[in-house]
């Protein structure tokens, strides 16, 4: 197994290329992860590599990883157990009374769990799905709040489920005092959120801490959360600890604090970098969704993202799941295993069938990865405009192809493209706007909205009627690419589109903002 | 005198059990509970009391009407 997976590559193909800083920044603390060295052609994790440029201890510990590679997470699934309801701190994007199962966001959670409930679920899913490698405590409060039950549910399941990795999400605030709690159990993941660097902006965002005892408010707070943060991170770092920071786009508050943010996390040794946008409705009930702080648009998101390529790695492909999401990233089989369902169920760990499992899993992945290469390297090259960039939305139930009816999608991959490579930059969640085979007239406009910002929708199949709607909102739906791999795909129709504007047959023009799909995710799961 | 948790407001996060220094509140059917006799409002020990400190909803905590 460990020869088959030495050719992979980690993350569909974001090149750093597209490097916006015009140097490179501050040299990182040593002992960070794949692609923190800086430099073109090193972001590896968050991007194109593989194992060529990261040591093999750190491939070994993302490679199946769902949240830390992007090509992982078309195969293997993780799944968060809520035992940490209690937080240290309040964030103005955060209401702890909400709880809706049709929505997806974090901090969200149906059923809270005691650590032997949590790990009969775990070992109940790992047997069921054998593709499951990966459990994280993400809240629905704060992991390191609640150290004693976090760390019972990591205990028991090293010892009955030795082949799961463990891994956490915390604010950081209690993070320095219990690194080394963590280096005990073997988590070698961990997300730490991160909004800012300057106490100045987390004052806007952290109304107050709880903190040697007291309510600590306004400036101080902030000042204490972030220099713990650092401290955290930096310890994390010197362990070999990988860490992924997650940060909330908040515009008008740290949209444009946010490459300081980048920088600094960089600096200290950061595996990667999630930059996610702010969810905010007033249904949710937060300060912010209260008072009118909205989120930020496609655009404004891509561009923060964009602007801090050149730092530690992106992550793109985080959906922003609940505390008790189950399955592939993007897809949430929870309710299979509620409390009452575990109870009925006979549940046998079966260490071998699940290693047989993974390496059919591994010899799926390496097939459709060899057959990729060998498409792409088949590709003629584009000899125009190379200044022209645009984006295509691609629908695909999965294998790395364009293989879905656009009726069906209810989340469609977003690839840049130019004459020379197509780029995953994201996904983009909308309703299903065909159910039972009728197209729903009022789901269409918000699908294209959703990706209004996109030049051409690639599919396997579309009906005539959305066909034209597409067509009149200015987006090319293109069905002529079917079971083709995305990015070959992406590359001949742009090509035909370039094309065509050589000819004079159509005029390039720059497309709108999209907005990304806020609330209830009520399509079906 | 003693704080009581108004049972329609407590979310069953579970904050405030830990850092009661008099072991006064317990969970009872998904939210939490302060025994009178126990509560001191943290006198003695803290300078403010601990669980309405930690708590993350409003009003959530008050004191116990006479």
């Amino acid at each position: 197994m460990q020869s088959a997976t030495a050719s992979y590559v980690s993350i569909a193909d974001l090149k750093s290329s597209h490097n916006a800083l015009a140097t490179p920044i501050e040299t990182p603390a040593p002992g960070g992860g794949c692609g923190t060295h800086g430099g073109e052609g090193k972001a590896s994790c968050g991007s194109s590599g593989g194992p060529d440029d990261m040591p093999q201890e750190i491939w070994d510990k993302v490679k199946n990883h769902p949240c830390y590679s992007e090509e992982a997470h078309h195969h293997y699934a993780r799944m968060h157990v809520a035992v940490a309801p209690a937080c240290n701190i309040q964030c103005n994007y955060c209401n702890r009374k909400y709880d809706c199962s049709n929505e997806s966001r974090p901090g969200v959670v149906s059923q809270k769990l005691t650590p032997e409930q949590a790990v009969k679920k775990v070992v109940a899913v790992a047997s069921e799905i054998p593709q499951m490698t990966v459990l994280g405590i993400a809240g629905p409060g704060d992991s390191l709040a609640s150290p004693t039950k976090t760390f019972a549910t990591f205990k028991m399941l090293q010892e009955q489920a030795p082949d799961i990795k463990l891994c956490l999400s915390t604010n950081g605030l209690a993070l320095p005092e219990l690194v080394d709690e963590i280096c005990k159990y073997n988590i070698d993941h961990v997300t730490i959120t991160i909004n800012m660097v300057d106490p100045a902006v987390g004052e806007k965002i952290y109304p107050w801490i709880f903190w040697n005892h007291k309510r600590v408010t306004g400036y101080e707070a902030a000042k204490i959360l972030h220099e713990q943060q650092m401290k955290g991170l930096e310890m994390l770092t010197a362990r070999g600890v990988l860490t992924k920071i997650n940060s909330v786009l908040i515009p008008g508050i740290n949209d444009e604090h946010m490459i300081e943010v980048n920088k600094a996390v960089k600096a200290r040794g950061a595996f990667l970098h999630n930059i996610m946008p702010l969810i905010s409705e007033p249904e949710h009930g937060t300060y912010f969704g209260l008072n009118g702080q909205r989120g930020p648009t496609a655009q404004e998101l891509k561009a923060v993202q964009d602007a801090c390529m050149g730092g530690a790695n992106l992550m793109r492909h985080c959906r922003q799941c609940r505390a008790d999401a189950v399955g592939l990233l993007g897809e949430d089989r929870s309710k299979e295993f509620t409390l009452d369902k575990i109870e009925e169920m006979e549940v046998v760990y079966d260490l071998d069938r699940r290693r047989s499992y993974q390496d059919k899993v591994e010899a799926e992945r390496q097939a459709q990865h060899d057959a990729k290469v060998e498409a792409l390297a088949s590709q003629a090259k584009i000899e125009l405009d190379e200044n022209i960039k645009v984006l295509v939305a691609v629908a695909t139930k999965g294998g790395g192809r364009v293989n879905e009816h656009f009726g069906h999608v209810t989340e469609f991959q977003i690839f840049e493209v130019s004459s020379k490579e197509a780029l995953f930059v994201g996904h983009r969640r909308v309703d299903q706007y065909c159910q039972g085979g009728f197209g729903d007239d009022e789901q269409l406009p918000s699908v294209v909205r959703a990706i209004n910002d996109c030049h051409a929708v690639l599919v396997a199949k579309i009906g005539a009627c959305p066909k034209d709607e597409l067509k009149s909102a200015g987006i090319e739906p293109i069905d002529g690419y079917v079971d083709e791999f995305i990015e070959k795909a992406a590359l001949s129709w742009f090509a035909d589109y370039a094309s065509r504007i050589a000819s004079g047959e159509i005029v390039h023009v720059a497309r709108g903002d999209a907005a990304i799909r806020q609330g209830a995710y009520t399509a079906a799961a | 005198m003693s704080l009581t948790i108004v049972a329609d407001l407590c979310t069953g996060c579970s904050a405030c059990e830990p850092e009661c220094p008099n072991d006064a509140i317990s969970e009872k059917k998904n939210i939490f509970v302060i025994d009178p006799e126990l509560c001191t409002e943290c006198e003695g020990h803290y300078d403010d009391p601990q669980c309405l400190a930690v708590c993350p909803v409003d009003d959530c905590i008050v004191p116990l009407a006479a």
